[in-house]
């Protein structure tokens, strides 16, 4: 297990590197670097001292390592816009960020599940072809038009809901947090159903072909030779297995929810990191795009090594490889 | 006069295929959306009742109609009109233009550029092969909608600047599947014969390899089609696509966004059952392609 | 003594797109306590859906047509799920042809031991962990208490089996069906486990069905043989007598294709043609395309008829000549 998790924590910081220097690449050659690290206020003398402290005269493989060594301790540059840490900034919009998309992957599998392991089980009954039907709709769907249907429907129609912001929050480890509160758990209804809605139909059709394709299976004719009831071969032996990939998928998934509630917090104005790419974006406030995509990266490989770990617990048979 | 007798008897590739694909009667449907928004959006000037780009053709005085109306040019504005007073029935039709223009061009330049590298991975192997896998990998696991954003914030807006940032995000799905297929063909005879003829590279790639990866790389284009238009609409809705001036079904959307509060619906709504429509007519038919060509599933 | 299991006329159709498919069409044989009966076929002959019909087992779209099961005098063909599903596992229980499949790979044995005895039982977890221990090391695994711990992919196929039995046996069932059990394994591993399963029939008083088409097994396993082909059983008798003097053409000609040390150098015989197909069979014998004795007579399908004193064929033109006197 060690063995297994020195490799893939070497690998990771493979990728970081790769990504480090994409993104360096990426941000700080094209364009104009004093434009992106100096603010253009800068007078022409505090320019040329700004490109020496900077090292901007140094070749491009020194300005990298110096980059490197400025992200190894955690100094990614200043925000133009909001003069602060462009790290602070982020962490700041972070917990916001991952309650919507864990509450979305949350949701998913609470509604994916159930209607895929029906539509699986009986694949010909009305109710399936209803639920696939009703899938691919939750792929096509475009996330942005959900979100204002959703708004026009419940905020501005019924007036159920409320359409922008976070609402009330509790702090807990000095970040706060919506989910905990009524009113927060209302503010995030709406974002979390129109981010989730893809990833429903990800879940129903994931598990639907799982259920159809395990239920032919030898265990489970075995499972039915021993006398199991049908309710433990579904919700025990077949659940087991299906959950491997389905979990894998969703785990892989959460950083695309991440990445994709960009667009979920600009309709809904959810104060998250997403919401402050686009704005930084739009006014290329450069330090926070860096930080924000260095931080993403680091969230994938996390993510994909939890998602290693996972898979080990719930597949026995990684689980051994792994150790040999 | 006899062989027009006997011809359609025979059994080709292509007539299996479309038998095939009758047996859905949703694909057939999605088939006939998809076929009607294409004309609709080739013959957008003919249909039209306006020309939602020419400024001296609309007035500020019918902004914000609801659908239904008529407007001072004297024509009804059937599903309303938006803040400058341009007609979203012709906005839309013209919308698809642009969606449906940026969504097929970068899929078929991201096919041929992902589809090169992923004949060229699987011919040449070694470690031509490892490098353009390892980009695939980096490629998919890094979500489109960032790698776009990304692009897009450093190329700036504009058509073609989309249709670059999304060839880019899409090529490696195409070139994982054709490597694979590509893969599994190059251990067949013929492809050891062709090699046997010293035939130049280019050639067996091209006329003897490609053509037999053609249903898997079908199948991805059209899922590919539909997912580009997807993320155009939604680049254009972030502010980050085509610009104001040529608005696709996304930007219309947008321009909605803020009228959608106060209960103008329909600005944002129209288009954005246009995009649905087309997203969901090409998923189905990409669907029923898959299952029609997919080896597995034949009996 | 009343016989454990009687099967007869059973008729299990499969209704698929493409026709009725009469796997099963007229099964017959009974089984005593305590004994082992071959049940011998090729492929497509009819003998695993034989057993799974005894199991209840069979699924869309098949479905028993007719004929009946009667099991310890019940009958089986429409009983109840619920009731069906009390006796599976507990009071029949099954073999599978593949360990690689048979045993679910995210679960430990343990679970899956233990569910079994729960199933049927009600006793506490710890007893029933003290069963599957028994169990496992009744079938000769060693440490049975750690292997208790491991999943499946952690054994050899012929391990794998033995757990099978192992689980087939925690209820000392009345009737095993055997579907090719030692068909995946090496030939070594093969004969431990037929030695193995034929000492635990015998101690436990189990009747066993060995579902085989490899008619050595059954001349070392079976008391009594039902030979099978194209969805009926066209032969039974005592696993001696058929095997010694086969009274159905098919039989002789299954024997005569078998390599034997006693006529080394003489030509293996071998049957002409091969297996028909069980989708609309057209009536009469199924046999009689690849028979050396058809005529006329064999466009009629011959019915079973006791030939002899316990032996039955459904033949016109039996080889009663060879038979001994």
């Amino acid at each position: 297990m060690t063995v297994f998790l020195l490799r893939r924590l070497l690998q990771a910081i493979g990728v970081v590197l790769a990504m480090t220097v994409l993104v360096f690449l990426g941000v700080f050659a094209v364009g104009d670097p004093v434009e992106i690290l100096i603010s253009p206020e800068a007078d022409q003398l505090e320019r040329e001292r700004a490109i020496r402290e900077l090292g901007l005269d140094l070749p491009l493989w020194r300005q990298y390592l110096v980059f490197l060594g400025n992200a190894l301790q955690g100094d990614l540059g200043r925000s133009f816009v909001f003069n602060e840490p462009a790290l602070q900034l982020i962490y700041q919009r972070m917990p916001a960020t991952l309650e919507l998309a864990l509450g979305a992957t949350f949701l998913a599998l609470l509604i994916g599940l159930p209607l895929g392991l029906y539509a699986g089980l009986r694949p010909n009954a009305w109710g399936s072809r209803t639920i696939m039907a009703g899938s691919i709709l939750g792929f096509s769907l475009p996330t942005f038009w959900v979100g204002l249907m959703l708004i026009m429907v419940f905020a501005v129609q019924l007036g159920w809901l409320p359409s922008t912001g976070r609402g009330e929050t509790v702090t807990i480890l000095g970040m706060r947090w919506s989910f905990l509160t009524w009113d927060g758990l209302l503010h995030m209804a709406m974002p979390m159903f129109s981010l989730s809605l893809s990833r429903i139909g990800l879940v129903i059709r994931l598990t639907r072909s799982g259920v159809r394709e395990n239920m032919v299976m030898d265990y489970v004719k075995f499972a039915r030779a021993k006398g199991l009831s049908p309710n433990r071969i579904v919700f025990v032996h077949v659940f087991r297995n299906i959950l491997i990939p389905v979990v894998t998928v969703m785990g892989l998934e959460l950083g695309g929810t991440i990445a994709f509630s960009v667009v979920t917090e600009s309709v809904f104005a959810w104060p998250g990191m997403g919401k402050l790419i686009i704005d930084s974006i739009n006014v290329l406030d450069r330090p926070v795009i860096v930080a924000y995509l260095m931080l993403i990266v680091l969230m994938f490989i996390v993510i994909n090594l939890l998602v290693d770990l996972s898979y080990s617990v719930l597949d026995p048979r990684v689980r051994l490889e792994s150790r040999e | 006069m006899s062989i027009s007798t006997v011809a359609p008897k025979v059994e080709t590739p292509f007539r299996r295929f479309v038998a095939g694909f009758c047996e859905s009667k949703v694909a057939i449907g999605g088939l006939v959306v998809c076929t009607l928004i294409v004309l609709a959006a080739l013959f957008a000037p003919l249909i039209a009742p306006q020309d939602p780009y020419d400024l001296a053709q609309l007035d500020i005085m019918d902004g914000r109609m609801e659908p239904g109306s008529v407007g001072g040019a004297g024509f009804t504005f059937i599903l309303g009109t938006d803040d400058q007073g341009r007609d979203m029935f012709s906005g839309i039709l013209y919308g698809l233009r642009i969606s449906l223009s940026v969504g097929v061009g970068s899929a078929v330049l991201a096919g041929l550029f992902g589809a090169t590298l992923g004949l060229m991975a699987a011919y040449v192997g070694g470690r031509t092969d490892s490098v353009i896998m390892r980009l695939v990998d980096l490629q998919l696991s890094f979500p489109a909608i960032l790698a776009a954003l990304m692009i897009l914030a450093v190329l700036g807006k504009g058509v073609m600047n989309v249709v670059i940032a999304l060839v880019i995000v899409e090529w490696a799905y195409y070139a994982r599947t054709v490597r694979g297929s590509a893969l599994v063909e190059s251990k067949r005879e013929y492809i050891e014969a062709a090699r046997g003829l010293s035939l130049p590279t280019r050639r067996i790639l091209f006329n003897h390899l490609l053509p037999n990866c053609l249903p898997p790389l079908i199948v991805v284009g059209t899922i590919q089609v539909a997912r580009a238009i997807a993320l155009e609409a939604t680049l254009s809705f972030l502010g980050l696509g085509v610009p104001i001036t040529e608005p696709s079904l996304g930007l219309l959307i947008a321009n909605g966004y803020e009228y959608m509060l106060s209960g103008k619906y329909w600005i944002s709504f129209y288009p954005g059952i246009a995009l649905l429509l087309t997203i969901v007519s090409i998923n189905l038919v990409g669907d029923q392609v898959r299952d029609v060509l997919n080896p597995r599933l034949q009996k | 003594m009343s016989s454990t299991l009687e099967v007869k006329d059973l008729q299990t159709h499969f209704f698929t797109r493409a026709g009725v498919v009469k796997a099963v069409d007229g099964v017959s044989f009974s089984l005593q306590r305590g004994k082992v009966l071959g049940l011998v076929g090729e492929s497509g002959s009819g003998k695993s859906v034989s057993g799974f019909s005894i199991m209840g087992l069979v699924d869309e779209p098949g479905r028993i047509v007719g004929g009946s099961i009667r099991f310890q005098g019940r009958e089986l063909v429409g009983l109840p799920e619920p009731e069906m599903r009390a006796l599976r596992g507990n009071r029949i229980a099954m073999i599978f042809q593949d360990p690689m499949m048979t045993l679910n790979p995210v679960l430990r044995i343990d679970v899956q031991m233990i569910e079994t005895v729960l199933a049927h039982e009600k006793v506490s977890h710890t007893e029933a962990r003290a069963r599957a221990r028994d169990a496992l090391g009744m079938v000769g695994i060693p440490s049975p208490d750690e292997r208790l711990k491991s999943y499946p992919h952690q054994f050899s196929g012929g391990m794998r089996q033995r757990v099978a039995i192992a689980i087939a046996l925690l209820h000392r069932p009345d009737l095993i069906v055997a579907d090719e059990p030692t068909t995946a394994l090496d030939v070594t591993i093969q004969g431990q486990i037929l030695a193995q399963v034929q000492k635990l029939a015998t101690e436990l008083g189990t009747a066993l069905i060995w579902i085989t088409h490899d008619l050595s097994v059954v001349a070392g396993l079976a008391d009594d043989i039902a030979v099978m082909y194209a969805g009926r059983v066209v032969e039974s008798g005592s696993v001696d007598a058929v095997l010694d003097a086969p009274l159905h053409p098919y039989t002789h000609g299954l024997i005569g294709s078998v390599p034997s040390r006693n006529r080394r150098g003489a030509p293996l015989q071998q049957i002409p043609g091969m297996t028909p197909s069980v989708i609309n069979l057209p009536p009469g014998c199924a046999f009689r395309a690849r028979c050396p004795r058809a005529d006329g007579a064999c466009l009629e399908t011959p019915a079973m008829a006791e030939l002899l004193p316990g032996r039955t064929a459904r033949c016109f033109h039996p080889h009663l000549e060879s038979v001994p006197a």
